[in-house]
């Protein structure tokens, strides 16, 4: 009885282990054919609308995007317009720029606190450091758009207890409530990023910060010359995941700006298509305007993306 | 990241950058502008608002493209001759942006409101109209609009832009080719309904389909219809003194669906409206395909390029034919104008937007149609917008907001339009959909 238990199981390869099928199975062709397959139906939509960004408006209004086979004719005259054009429904440049102008800040400024504060929160010891990481942890389970309205009257108000100002009021208008943009959007990245970035930093062995420490270093000189270059990888993904998110969002970019002059692509987009959306048919350049820089950093960047999906979640 | 892949990220950012500078700026398109106002550019006129040299003023507004460009247009000699700057910003999502900014105490100083019931949400908020506001109000609006812009007894606001509702469109030639009259009566229009359908050509082209908002321009039908069933039976439906399903608003939405849900009448049947874009829906007017649309005077805009919006032209509108003898009603749609800010260049430019400069001015600068007393309705730029300013600012008659932008906003801008589109659709009676959309009510 106790020998039958040891014997392996007959049939199986001994020879296979786990990973060799898993890697077997998905590297057959059946399985080639069904992720290509995939691959071209997802893809379609997007093929559609940039099939569709460069048709002239009456044909985009008349038939589907996809009798342009039969029936080819295209023009560049609405990025022309959706670019350029000085109209409440055009201009989409000054938007990019704006974008821009928002997501660099934006990106650059949550993660130096994030690596910062990871850093503090996994290296230095201080007494409530524990409590501390687990209530910036908590954080993220707070939805952003519950501290949409605190924090525009935080900005436009100021904060008052009772008749005693903590924090007079910003008064910032026009092209100067950027800043609020790229506070809010710090604010709102930074739990996640520490998260991440803290989680990664742990897993540094200990044996290089003592070394660093016994050769005299301090803190920032651990941070900036070991531990820096050693999680670069992971600060990259963090910082493409924060590059997305903000270049795509809307509503922070909307409700703590301050208008025209510093609405972001996203905000117009919504809007373009006019009071009665009749001008629908800019839509597709103007929506493939707003993808193409998150997709050539997805393209170029894709590797870190992987592993900052793995970074700090898997250990090993 | 290696060098190759640094090189590789400019060389395509200057690429995008190449071929976007190649494209250059388009031209101005500026075909339906009109001329240039005489009286608006004269800087004499302005010297009543006093210098404002400094000053900004934001507006916040549902306008957005086209119409905003013109809107902008028609303020801007206010802006050079007065020194103030005002800072238009249109949003497509009026509604919950004004929520949060009004919360979170960052408002702006002037607000477009297209629906007087939103507005009464913010009255804790606003400014009440001074005097001198009230009295360019009064002189220039009718006691119907005034009434729209009152929340408990006092005026807040007066009105912007307004649009004639009750409009069908029709193609005069064909009606004339064919010796078909303008309906006065309900009935007559029923009766031209049948004859066009036994002549071979559906007599209604129909669309429900408007995004997010689907369902839409249906609720302005039954509005039309039960306004004209009597003035006090709607008042009494969009106030909810008489419930949502009260036998008389049932009768009217059947009423409505002897033409909606009615196979003989509609142009590629009554199951395609609630997938017919309403922006093109009349299109086939055009080619003969169907002989009528019912649809507000903005419509005007809508139609293709090149086609002749006139009486004699190639499409033009008469007005909703009335169910009663001697009624004179139209319904209708707009903005009001509220302050959430009482310095002095707001108040100048609430009494600016108040003046029968601005109005003449902005139906100068693009299609656009005004109730403001006194303009010139021959200013307006396209035919049919000089006919809405002339029945918008005729006295004699009867006007009523748009029903569904003065429910709130759990009726008038959802379970009314998911109503209407379940009705056409055949999934509910008439008397189901009522119920429910009461069932609604707050």
């Amino acid at each position: 009885m106790s020998t039958d238990m040891q014997t392996p199981v007959q049939g199986r390869p001994i020879a296979e282990s786990r990973g060799d099928r898993i890697r077997r199975v998905l590297s057959s062709r059946f399985a080639s054919i069904f992720a290509l397959v995939i691959a071209v139906l997802w893809t379609i939509p997007t093929a559609g609308l940039f099939i569709s960004s460069l048709r002239p408006e009456d044909d985009i209004r008349a038939s589907g995007w996809w009798t342009v086979f039969t029936d080819p004719s295209f023009t560049l005259d609405t990025y022309n317009y959706v670019l350029y054009s000085d109209s409440q429904g055009g201009g989409l440049i000054r938007n990019l720029v704006n974008t821009i102008v928002i997501t660099i800040p934006g990106v650059l400024v949550p993660v130096a606190f994030a690596a910062m504060a990871a850093y503090a929160l996994s290296w230095i010891d201080f007494k409530g450091r524990n409590l501390l990481y687990i209530a910036i942890f908590a954080l993220q389970v707070v939805p952003l758009q519950m501290a949409l309205i605190p924090l525009l009257s935080f900005f436009s108000q100021g904060l008052h207890i009772g008749d005693l100002a903590i924090m007079p009021a910003w008064n910032l208008s026009g092209v100067n409530t950027i800043v609020q943009v790229w506070i809010a959007h710090s604010i709102f990245g930074l739990p996640l990023a520490i998260f991440l970035l803290h989680n990664f930093m742990r897993e540094l062995p200990s044996d290089v910060m003592e070394a660093a420490r016994i050769d005299g270093a301090s803190h920032s000189q651990i941070f900036r010359k070991v531990v820096l270059p050693l999680v670069t990888p992971a600060i990259a993904s963090i910082a493409i995941f924060q590059f997305l998110w903000v270049w795509n969002d809307f509503l922070v970019g909307r409700t703590f700006g301050g208008g025209e002059a510093t609405r972001p692509l996203t905000a117009v987009l919504g809007d373009m298509a006019g009071t009665w959306g009749f001008g629908w048919t800019r839509l597709p350049a103007a929506a493939f305007i707003a993808i193409i820089v998150p997709l050539v950093v997805f393209l170029l960047l894709q590797r870190y993306f992987v592993r900052g999906l793995l970074a700090g979640s898997v250990k090993g | 990241m290696s060098k190759r892949r640094i090189f590789c990220l400019a060389a395509a950012a200057s690429a995008i950058a190449l071929a976007a500078a190649a494209c250059g700026a388009p031209d101005d398109e500026g075909e339906d502008r009109g001329a240039v106002p005489d009286d608006a550019t004269d800087c004499a006129n302005y010297e009543q608002y006093g210098d404002l040299e400094g000053e900004t003023v934001s507006i916040l507004g549902s306008i957005r493209d086209t119409e905003a460009d013109e809107m902008v247009e028609a303020w801007s000699y206010f802006e050079s001759c007065t020194g103030a700057t005002i800072d238009y910003e249109g949003s497509g999502e009026f509604e919950s942006d004004m929520k949060v900014r009004v919360d979170g105490g960052n408002a702006p100083d002037i607000a477009l409101f297209p629906q007087p019931g939103l507005m009464a949400n913010f009255a804790a908020d606003l400014k009440p109209a001074s005097d001198e506001v009230s009295k360019l109000a009064t002189e220039g609006w009718t006691e119907d609009w005034l009434n729209y812009g009152t929340i408990d007894g006092t005026l807040y606001a007066a009105p912007n832009s307004s649009n004639a509702k009750s409009f069908i469109w029709y193609s005069p030639s064909f009606f004339s080719d064919n010796g078909y009259e303008v309906p006065t009566t309900w009935d007559e229009l029923i009766e031209l309904s049948d004859t066009i359908a036994a002549d071979g050509v559906m007599p209604w082209c129909v669309g429900f389909e408007s995004g997010g908002a689907t369902g839409w321009p249906g609720t302005d039908w039954i509005e039309d219809i039960v306004l004209r069933e009597g003035t006090d039976l709607y008042d009494q439906w969009v106030n909810h003194e008489i419930p949502f399903n009260d036998p008389q608003i049932v009768a009217a939405i059947d009423k409505a669906g002897t033409i909606l849900t009615n196979e003989e009448y509609i142009y590629n049947g009554t199951d395609t409206i609630s997938s017919t874009a309403f922006q093109e829906a009349a299109y086939p007017i055009l080619d003969g395909g169907c002989a009528m649309h019912r649809q507000a005077s903005f419509y005007g805009a809508m139609w293709p390029a090149d086609t002749n919006v006139a009486e004699d032209g190639d499409v033009f509108a008469f007005r909703f034919p009335e169910s009663n003898e001697g009624d004179n009603t139209m319904l209708v749609g707009g903005e009001f104008v509220a302050a959430f800010d009482d310095s002095e260049s707001t108040e100048m430019v609430r009494q600016f937007l108040a003046s029968e400069l601005y109005h003449n001015a902005r139906l100068q600068t693009g299609p656009w149609s005004t109730a403001r007393q006194g303009v010139d309705p021959a200013n307006a730029t396209t035919p049919i917008n000089q006919f809405a300013t002339e029945i918008l600012t005729d006295p004699a008659v009867t006007v009523r907001f748009d029903g569904s932008d003065l429910m709130p906003g759990e009726v008038g801008a959802s379970s009314f339009w998911t109503g209407m589109v379940q009705w056409v659709d055949g999934d509910k009676t008439s008397q189901q959909m009522a119920d429910d959309i009461e069932a609604s009510w707050p």
